[in-house]
């Protein structure tokens, strides 16, 4: 089968996040990218499906050349080939009109993306993919299976979760525990070198929403001490004090 | 026009709806507000929080994100609504991108405060580096679908007396793209995101068997269980209860971490709250740095006093 992982290099989940140029953007000094951890669990799972049914994993990224290193990290990690769509990723209707151009043609079978980004958290590529593709969409996916033409996936809903059947092709997009990430090996490393990387250029498209200015939030007072042997008092001071409960 | 998405469960509608009326309410200035709902709960309550109509498909019931999405496009476009707000939880986190690509319409979602708007031009504040930021967003397309992060928002009551209409979209049940095999509903307990109360529990737990008093706090406040991300990883607890940067981010009017260090994605997770509380044994634990209200010591010794405390409050006041 064919299947095309969406990856999106974010800030490592350590980073202290500061903004730069009168906060207009992120101030990437000293800030290490990864692969999204939620688009990690993808390719994962795609090349376990695939080692289990045959076929190939194509990674596919929004981006300028500076994200080339962690493509190559997702060829290390066992990914067939890649494509590079070379543009800084807008917003994510952008970044879905992108991407669907190119899986229009490309016959996958499956199309996984992770639940969100961590940086902008909108959780919104996977299904813009699967309505401008026309396909079906299941987003929060926990366990993700495939058999003949069909995927079977239970995902997060509001108050539980939901087991649910959908044809393929299909898009999904992937939730913690639908595997565990793999760490790339020497030979996965040395084989990614030379694997396949596409640059194709982007599909000019109206931005139909944009980032304009970013802010911290607002930082706490004083916090309140309480020994332990007066622990009970805290119960008080959320009541009276605070109004909380 | 404003649309508005509202949910029911259990014959309930949802807080988090009432929340989105509400911010519609506000939002559309004198512009109006719809709500469109599905399935037959008794929707005539919504008025009261500001819609001016209420459109219901009682009999269109399913889970289906694609159906929903067309069947509330098409409402959309039946009262030419130029801004849809939906609540971003799961089921709109699924349904509002769906929706936008139906209407051609820019999408914001994690939105946490009111739009700014200047004619057809609007700008809206959602969170990002999950929770480590805000960004305004400025929407640039005629029709705008805002998904609301729950908590974000308080309901009000407005002088709104929209009536129930009966209303049958052409979307129906035989257009879904997927098929329910199972649903695993958790009954009986207060969904993570809309909780007011939440208390959180880490590694100083030193183990599942120990949870008891999280839980017991958690249920004499009416609130909500969380933990760590150590914590979920190890099993001790399920992955939805993970909060934190690489699990799910929400604000509570009441967060207590008890036997959580802080480190800096957890407390990403939970910034927003409106009042933290820390119980950690080691005083240099970067989660009192944005706590209100702190205690160094271990939680086994804090926590039954803690709880002990609590019982005499609801005893006394609910």
């Amino acid at each position: 089968m064919k299947i095309l992982v969406c990856i999106s290099q974010v800030p490592d989940t350590t980073t202290k996040i500061s903004f730069a140029d009168n906060n207009t953007k992120l101030n990437t000094a000293g800030v290490q990218f990864i692969i999204n951890p939620y688009d990690e669990l993808s390719l994962t799972r795609a090349l376990e499906l695939t080692e289990k049914l045959g076929g190939i994993v194509t990674v596919i990224n929004v981006g300028l050349a500076d994200s080339e290193a962690n493509i190559r990290k997702a060829l290390a990690i066992g990914a067939t080939d890649a494509i590079r769509i070379n543009s800084e990723p807008k917003d994510a209707y952008f970044v879905a009109e992108q991407i669907a151009a190119v899986a229009q043609s490309g016959g996958y079978e499956l199309i996984l993306t992770g639940r969100e980004s961590i940086d902008y958290n909108s959780g919104l590529v996977g299904g813009l993919l699967a309505e401008m593709l026309n396909l079906p969409y299941v987003n929060v996916v926990c366990k993700l299976d495939v058999e003949g033409t069909t995927a079977t996936c239970e995902h997060d809903i509001d108050g539980g979760r939901e087991v649910v059947k959908c044809n393929l092709p299909c898009v999904l997009s992937a939730q913690k525990d639908l595997t565990e990430p793999r760490i790339p090996n020497m030979r996965g490393i040395m084989a990614a070198r030379t694997k396949p990387l596409q640059v194709v250029e982007p599909q000019v498209v109206p931005i139909l929403a944009e980032a304009l200015t970013y802010e911290l939030p607002a930082s706490k007072g004083a916090c309140k001490m309480l020994d332990v042997a007066d622990a009970g008092k805290l119960i008080d001071l959320l009541h009276n004090e605070a109004k909380i409960i | 026009m404003y649309l508005v998405f509202a949910e029911s469960q259990d014959n309930k509608y949802k807080k988090s709806s009432l929340e989105a009326i509400s911010y519609a309410k506000a939002a559309a200035g004198g512009a109006g507000v719809a709500v469109f709902t599905i399935g037959s709960t008794d929707a005539s309550e919504l008025g009261q929080y500001g819609a001016d109509k209420i459109l219901q498909a009682a009999s269109l019931t399913c889970s289906d994100p694609f159906v929903i999405a067309a069947a509330l496009a098409e409402a959309a476009n039946a009262c030419g609504a130029k801004c849809i707000i939906i609540s971003n939880n799961y089921a709109g986190k699924s349904i509002a991108p769906l929706l936008a690509v139906k209407l051609k319409a820019g999408v914001v979602s994690g939105v946490v405060a009111l739009p700014n708007v200047d004619g057809d031009s609007m700008t809206v504040r959602k969170g990002c580096f999950s929770g480590k930021g805000f960004v305004e967003m400025k929407l640039n397309s005629v029709i705008k679908v805002l998904a609301i992060t729950p908590n974000s928002y308080k309901i009000e009551i407005n002088a709104g007396s929209g009536a129930v209409e009966a209303y049958t979209p052409q979307a129906n049940v035989s257009q879904a793209r997927t098929q329910q095999v199972e649903l695993k509903k958790v009954t009986g307990k207060i969904p993570l995101t809309e909780a007011e109360v939440v208390v959180s529990g880490g590694r100083g737990w030193k183990g599942p068997e120990n949870w008891g008093m999280v839980e017991e706090l958690a249920a004499i406040l009416g609130g909500a269980t969380a933990c760590s991300k150590p914590v979920s990883d190890m099993d001790w607890r399920p992955h939805e209860e993970h909060v934190g940067q690489t699990g799910i981010t929400i604000k509570p009017n009441l967060y207590i971490a008890t036997g959580i260090s802080g480190a800096i994605q957890h407390q990403a997770g939970v910034s927003g709250s409106k009042v933290i509380v820390v119980i950690n044994k080691d005083p240099e634990a970067p989660f009192f740095k944005i706590a209100d209200y702190g205690i160094v010591g271990d939680v086994f010794e804090a926590m039954p006093k803690i709880i002990e405390a609590a019982k005499v409050w609801k005893a006394g006041n609910h």
